[in-house]
């Protein structure tokens, strides 16, 4: 046999078994729905407090069929998502995006369904101004998110442990200890020298220095042109130096968030205050357990209210059923969908007239001491300013700032060699 | 066309052909595709999951790719780069750091064991199936099992350290640390599995070759140096090979250690090459970048693999 007989033989063999695998391989996804039936798959990380909601919306949605998909963490969430979009297929009909990475996916509209394509001029009463811009593409450009949540500002507190302390305990005593940051940390001072058996007073700087910033209201490590001003912008400088203090001053119980010292610290008690954007809530009540009901309250936080997290669903051009995938979303983001979501998991409205709903306002938490949770956060919600965040928020803020603040913590680097560390990633996470 | 099978399958064709001569064709077509046919799968399969990924690799490195955006052809800059790049060294020093720290006891403790297993005691089988059951479990459970045995303030092993007296370690904090805790759980996943492979070889060394050495007056330790381990040559390079394979690549248990985050720690103490491979192109979206460490690590690999062969040659030879 010559050479090119016997490679076409080869060749012939190869294409044969090939097609008998694709044969063997059934697309599910493709087939056409006979019966008129739709199957959506919502897409979020954490708990959007959807639940109770999908299942109201199958009953009266007969031929829609709703999974719900969540990943923890954010950082796992975003890179899964990524991979979905350049792959073409596999991402959700409707799915999450949060703040910090929404710019960044803002590059790419075309990934996005143009929901005013699919009616959605007329939600727009529904949002905070502010909100539904962040939504769009630039003024005049698509729509590819409606709002869910947005992250109005709190601290929550251990009442055992302050109890133990000799602090007081009732939410409105402990709100007028701190009317700043400085106060803050005297009140963590004096908690430490109570030797409560706490390994310290708030959990990590981490969560101290991202109130902080939410609280700047302006601009954080980019301007509003989209440039790195992390090294120049005063609110992140003084943001750092707080938190500095709060290490020196042995405020901090040194536990990274997330970690398994962090899950762990909730049940245990090793630090009494951690901040809490509403969509927390649900995280500290998940990482006490039932064993620890009742011993968490929620009180204001220092330095004024602020916005920290919040997000946004979108549809994903590659959705077969963008028209049904619209309609969901709308109803998961409507008044009445997002008092439900705060009930379940507690992501605060970006609704005006949801925040004005005598049935939100009205909500309390049993888990929290029964804390007006529909008050504490409700009010002031609608004042709320946006911090401009850059294309990269998330990544400077999670792989730049918070690992040279732990390391602060963990005793690996002076505050000025961190300070440098940070920008240095800052420039390299930007690019 | 000279082989024997081929020609007796022409004369049974031939038998046939006086009746039908079309169907004597495909019998001599049967015969002569029909093998190419039956081994096509593997390199089907090798050529979608195995060629096709490592060439696409290589195209895609080539590029300043942003995963979900532009794809421009930068040529080598992304190599380049890669070696100025203190992080992806950074990232090398972690690697072969953990790769020794874990695999340098791990081959001697399943050296050892091998040796014990394959002595008559009891419930033999019961020890020899025992050892594998670490490489069944699920690596994630590993990592998260044994994240909590090094968590600084709730972890068993400081537990351990502080009743003995001493300072809590920060297991994630340190360079060192970290290393250990992840070569340990390296080391209790993959023990087992090489003391099977090295048992295997042991039974397969004769016999007379022991009798003769005690004979002569070798006690069991110089039998072990002198026989068992020369003897097992080939199959310690099989061992190291595959770890070495397996070490470079290493990624799971770090990710799980440091809470699932790409970072290896405040400083990087523990980020391997694949964890800031992910990082990359998963994390920052530098898709050719992250082609290009790929690429590199292969060839680490290759490069690791031959330095080991001819140390263990030397060693055992």
């Amino acid at each position: 046999m010559s050479q090119t007989k016997r490679f076409l033989a080869v060749t012939v063999a190869a294409v044969t078994a090939m097609g008998m695998v694709g044969a063997c391989s059934k697309n599910t996804d493709t087939k056409p729905a006979a019966d008129g039936q739709v199957n959506l798959v919502v897409d979020t990380f954490g708990d959007f407090g959807y639940k109770a909601l999908v299942a109201q919306y199958q009953q009266d949605h007969p031929n829609v069929k709703v999974e719900l998909r969540s990943v923890q963490k954010l950082d796992d969430y975003k890179p899964k998502l990524t991979q979905y979009l350049a792959a073409g297929t596999g991402a959700g009909d409707v799915v999450a995006l949060e703040e910090g990475i929404l710019n960044e996916f803002k590059t790419q509209p075309q990934n996005f369904v143009n929901l005013l394509d699919q009616g959605a001029a007329d939600q727009q009463g529904n949002f905070l101004p502010w909100k539904w811009e962040l939504g769009r593409v630039g003024a005049d450009g698509p729509l590819i998110g409606l709002g869910t949540d947005v992250g109005g500002l709190a601290v929550c507190y251990r009442k055992d442990l302050f109890a133990k302390a000799g602090l007081p305990t009732d939410r409105e005593a402990v709100s007028k200890l701190w009317p700043g940051w400085d106060e803050f940390i005297t009140t963590g001072k004096k908690f430490a020298a109570a030797n409560t058996g706490a390994k310290g007073f708030v959990d990590s700087v981490t969560t101290s220095f991202s109130a902080m910033l939410s609280q700047a209201g302006d601009t954080n490590f980019y301007d509003r042109d989209n440039k790195l001003i992390a090294d120049s912008n005063p609110v992140v400088r003084q943001a750092w130096d707080t938190s500095m203090k709060m290490v020196s001053e042995g405020v901090s119980a040194k536990v990274p968030t997330w970690s398994k010292d962090w899950e762990a610290g909730f049940k245990n008690g090793s630090f009494a205050v951690t901040m809490c954007p509403s969509w927390m809530l649900g995280i500290i009540k998940t990482n006490s357990g039932a064993a620890n009901a009742g011993k968490w309250d929620v009180a204001s936080v220092p330095g004024g209210g602020g916005n920290w997290g919040g997000s946004w669903l979108a549809v994903p051009t590659q959705s077969k059923h963008p028209k049904e995938a619209y309609e969901l979303a709308k109803f998961l983001t409507a008044p009445e969908g997002q008092v439900a979501a705060f009930k379940e998991a507690g992501p605060l409205p970006s609704s005006p007239k949801a925040l004005d709903d005598p049935a939100f306002l009205a909500l309390t938490n049993d888990y929290f001491s029964n804390a007006p949770v529909g008050k504490i956060f409700g009010t002031g919600a609608k004042s709320l300013k946006p911090v401009v965040l850059g294309p990269k928020h998330q990544a400077v803020k999670e792989r730049a700032f918070e690992p040279a603040l732990q390391a602060v913590e963990q005793g690996k680097l002076t505050p000025d060699k961190a300070w440098q560390q940070a920008l240095k990633s800052a420039v390299k996470e930007a690019k | 066309m000279t082989s024997s099978s081929v020609v007796r399958a022409s004369a049974a064709a031939q038998a046939a052909g006086a009746r039908d001569p079309w169907r004597s064709r495909l019998t001599r077509a049967d015969v002569r595709f029909a093998p190419y046919f039956f081994i096509a799968p593997f390199f089907v399969m090798f050529a979608i999951f195995g060629a096709f990924p490592l060439v696409y690799t290589g195209w895609v490195s080539l590029h300043d790719w942003h995963l979900i955006g532009d794809h421009t052809f930068i040529g080598f800059a992304n190599y380049t780069a890669l070696f100025a790049d203190p992080d992806f060294w950074n990232a090398l020093k972690n690697t072969v750091g953990i790769f020794v720290l874990a695999t340098v006891p791990q081959l001697m403790m399943a050296l050892g064991m091998a040796n014990l297993l394959n002595r008559k005691i009891r419930a033999r089988t019961f020890f020899r199936m025992g050892v594998l059951i670490p490489n069944v479990t699920s690596v994630a459970a590993v990592g998260i099992v044994f994240g909590q045995l090094f968590a600084r303030d709730v972890g068993l092993v400081n537990y351990v350290i502080t009743s003995l007296g001493l300072d809590a370690v920060d297991w994630q904090a340190n360079t060192w640390s970290s290393w250990i805790a992840i070569a340990t759980m390296v080391d209790w996943r993959w023990t087992g599995y090489n003391t099977l492979i090295l048992l295997g070889a042991m039974q397969a060394i004769p016999k007379d070759l022991f009798e003769a050495a005690a004979l002569d007056g070798a006690s069991p330790w110089q039998q072990f140096w002198r026989i068992t381990v020369p003897q097992l040559r080939p199959t310690l390079v099989f061992t190291v090979i595959i770890s070495t394979i397996g070490g470079l690549q290493l990624f799971t248990e770090p990710v799980i250690f440091g809470n699932g985050r790409m970072l290896g720690g405040t400083l990087g103490q523990f980020q391997t090459v694949t964890m800031y491979m992910y990082e990359t192109a998963f994390q920052r979206f530098q898709y050719g970048y992250g082609a290009a460490i790929a690429w590199s690590l292969f060839g680490l690999i290759v490069v690791f693999s031959a330095v080991n062969l001819l140390i263990v040659r030397r060693a055992a030879g």
